[in-house]
């Protein structure tokens, strides 16, 4: 008899981690939510063009309006367009959260995943740093990374000043930071995973250290990893957003979320509803990824699933 | 591992821009290039980096932490009252965080996939969700623009007429911290206490006939602190990471804001005391937790099990 005539029995895992994800309506909403925000904010070029206006645009004679139709949010300080430099504030404070994740999640899951297999001293020592580094105070220590001149780094003038370098050294800086809890969740994954039968008879069969971790254990390591990435991007953007509102992060008149807070601080005697907007958005964008973290944190798990409680 | 600290904290402070006599040259367009080099011998600075720091420690280590460029005090005399003020403001807001947390945690736990639960999980998940700096601007609009019953920030002058008007100023930093903390210490009571409740020895705690209340109290509560302990010290330096920024928005004059403006202003000796203690607090934190943990766990004594 031919082997694929067999019927499966189960449905396939994939679709039933998303039958469970539909079953919860937050995670939807969540990443409803997540896509406006991503399109709004990629599609700030064509609102600029459709309303011809620019974020940097400054119109004196203009300051403080109200909500228009030439300005749906009205205008700020120096008479720029609200809701376009939100849309681009957008596009960085989403850009970064996004990347940086990204970038944690690699170096959380080497680390992780090095510790859990070799184990022993070098597991010791790489989670003694993963505690130390997540006791630090975060926000000093990140303050004096951001304070850092590079020019004192060996780095050219010009390079230091270019106008990007405020980007690369904020993701810099929070990746130096945002791997440990990925890295603790691939440890713990990996210290059971290298137990398991398929993983001995790999190594019996002479698999070296780095083919096992790549090909046998980091494929089974994937939902850690996508729920522990999801619920730091939300993490991130607070990090930045934080930063850039202290100062250090992305420099005006460049908007990011956090910057924009900055100016609307002074100004909530005048304009209360100019600190209401950046914030709102951030609060959106970090509660619609941690509920999608979550979420998908549930309907991953297959212990915590409703049937079996 | 505070020495290591130090050293770290010394070298990173070293790269930032501007040497003490840099800047006293832009103060002072009198102070010839020569004056400068005479200054930077005097005071070591044309030394490399590890020996500045052998120097510095060896001073630190005598008692001597120098003076605070910008104060003009020595260190201490300004570290000293931000320091009463931060552990007044984190003091009061990580209590009454843990004491809601702690509470509404076991509620959701004991009512779980319910309303209320969901309701308090939605609420956490918003407090954990929330930027603490836009939450305090909101606080700020809300009870000083729109209300005008609390002031927006800094602290109540010398001739504070009644208790009252000084402890006015305290009212909106602490809430702020403590909405910013109370969600995660929530959503880690909670997820601890279903763990336990799930257990055997509650079943037999329940069919002894105990009241709900006695059996979440007696004998799940202990067990579900445990490991709530931990997390909630490890959470300690975020806590502090939040105190900076709540600071920074009341002109509160604690640690945080200390430090930040001595980094800003390129105090390197008020910034480097500033961010050690900074950072032996919240090592402190961690080892009152593992001390806490053998209080409530005599398991652990017994197991002998060094940290």
């Amino acid at each position: 008899m031919n082997s694929s005539s067999i019927p499966y029995k189960q449905s396939p895992p994939k679709a039933l981690w998303v039958q469970q994800f539909q079953n919860r309506p937050l995670g939807v909403v969540s990443i409803a939510i997540i896509v406006c925000l991503i399109a709004a904010s990629a599609l700030a070029p064509l609102y600029n063009f459709v309303f011809n206006i620019s974020p940097d645009q400054v119109d004196l004679l203009n300051r403080f309006a109200g909500p228009s139709l030439s300005n749906p949010l009205g205008t700020d300080e120096l008479g720029r367009d609200v809701l376009s430099r939100l849309l681009h504030g957008g596009q960085i404070s989403l850009f970064i959260g996004m990347v940086a994740a990204g970038f944690a999640a690699i170096l959380g899951t080497v680390l992780g995943l090095t510790a859990g297999y070799f184990g022993g001293r070098l597991d010791a020592v790489l989670m003694r740093f993963t505690d130390i580094v997540i006791a630090l105070p975060l926000l000093p220590v990140l303050i004096v990374l951001a304070a850092i001149d590079l020019g004192e780094l060996g780095l050219s003038n010009t390079f230091a000043s270019h106008e990007y370098i405020s980007l690369v050294r904020i993701i810099t800086i929070v990746v130096l930071f945002g791997w440990t809890t990925t890295a603790r969740l691939v440890r713990a994954s990996t210290l059971s995973l290298r137990e398991q039968p398929f993983v001995l008879a790999a190594e019996a069969q002479g698999a070296t250290p780095a083919r096992i971790m790549a090909v046998h254990i980091l494929p089974n390591l994937t939902s850690p990893i996508i729920v522990s990435t999801t619920l730091a991007i939300g993490n991130i953007i607070l990090l930045e957003s934080a930063l850039s509102f202290l100062g250090l992060g992305i420099q005006p008149p460049t908007p990011s979320w956090g910057n924009l807070l900055t100016n609307a601080q002074e100004l909530i005697w005048e304009a209360p509803a100019l600190a209401f907007y950046p914030g709102f958005l951030i609060f959106l964008t970090v509660i619609s990824f941690n509920f999608l973290g979550d979420s998908l944190r549930e309907a991953l798990d297959p212990r915590k699933n409703k049937a079996v409680e | 591992m505070l020495a290591a600290m130090s050293f770290v904290i010394f070298v990173l402070i070293g790269l930032m821009p501007g040497d003490p006599i840099d800047l006293m040259i832009s103060a002072n367009p009198d102070v010839t290039s020569e004056d400068a080099e005479r200054l930077r011998k005097l005071h070591g600075l044309d030394q490399p980096l590890w020996q500045r720091y052998v120097n510095w420690a060896s001073a630190a280590l005598s008692g001597d932490f120098g003076y605070s460029r910008i104060h003009a005090k020595p260190v201490f005399d300004v570290i000293s009252p931000a320091l009463q003020s931060t552990a007044i403001l984190l003091g009061l807001s990580f209590g009454l965080s843990v004491c809601i947390g702690i509470f509404s945690g076991v509620f959701a736990a004991y009512h779980q996939n319910r309303r209320l639960d969901h309701l308090i999980n939605f609420a956490a998940f918003a407090g954990i969700s929330i930027p603490p700096f836009w939450l305090a601007i909101l606080l700020i609009i809300l009870f000083s623009v729109i209300l005008r019953i609390l002031p927006a920030g800094g602290m109540g002058t010398v001739e504070a007429s009644s208790l009252w008007e000084s402890a006015r100023y305290f009212v909106l930093p602490i809430v702020s911290l403590t909405i910013a903390s109370v969600g995660s210490h929530t959503r880690y009571m909670r997820a601890a206490m279903i763990d336990v409740l799930r257990q055997d020895f509650i079943r037999t705690a329940q069919a002894k006939g105990l009241s709900p209340s006695r059996v979440v109290l007696g004998h799940a509560l202990r067990n579900a602190m445990l490991p709530v302990i931990t997390v909630v010290a490890l959470d300690f330096g975020a806590l502090f990471s939040g105190a900076l920024i709540t600071e920074m928005i009341f002109a509160y004059p604690g640690m945080g804001k200390l430090i930040f403006d001595s980094i800003m202003g390129n105090d390197f000796n008020l910034a480097l005391i500033a961010l050690l203690l900074a950072t032996a607090m919240t090592l402190l934190g961690n080892l009152l937790a593992d001390g806490a943990y053998v209080c409530l766990d005599p398991r652990i004594r017994l197991a002998g099990g060094s940290r």
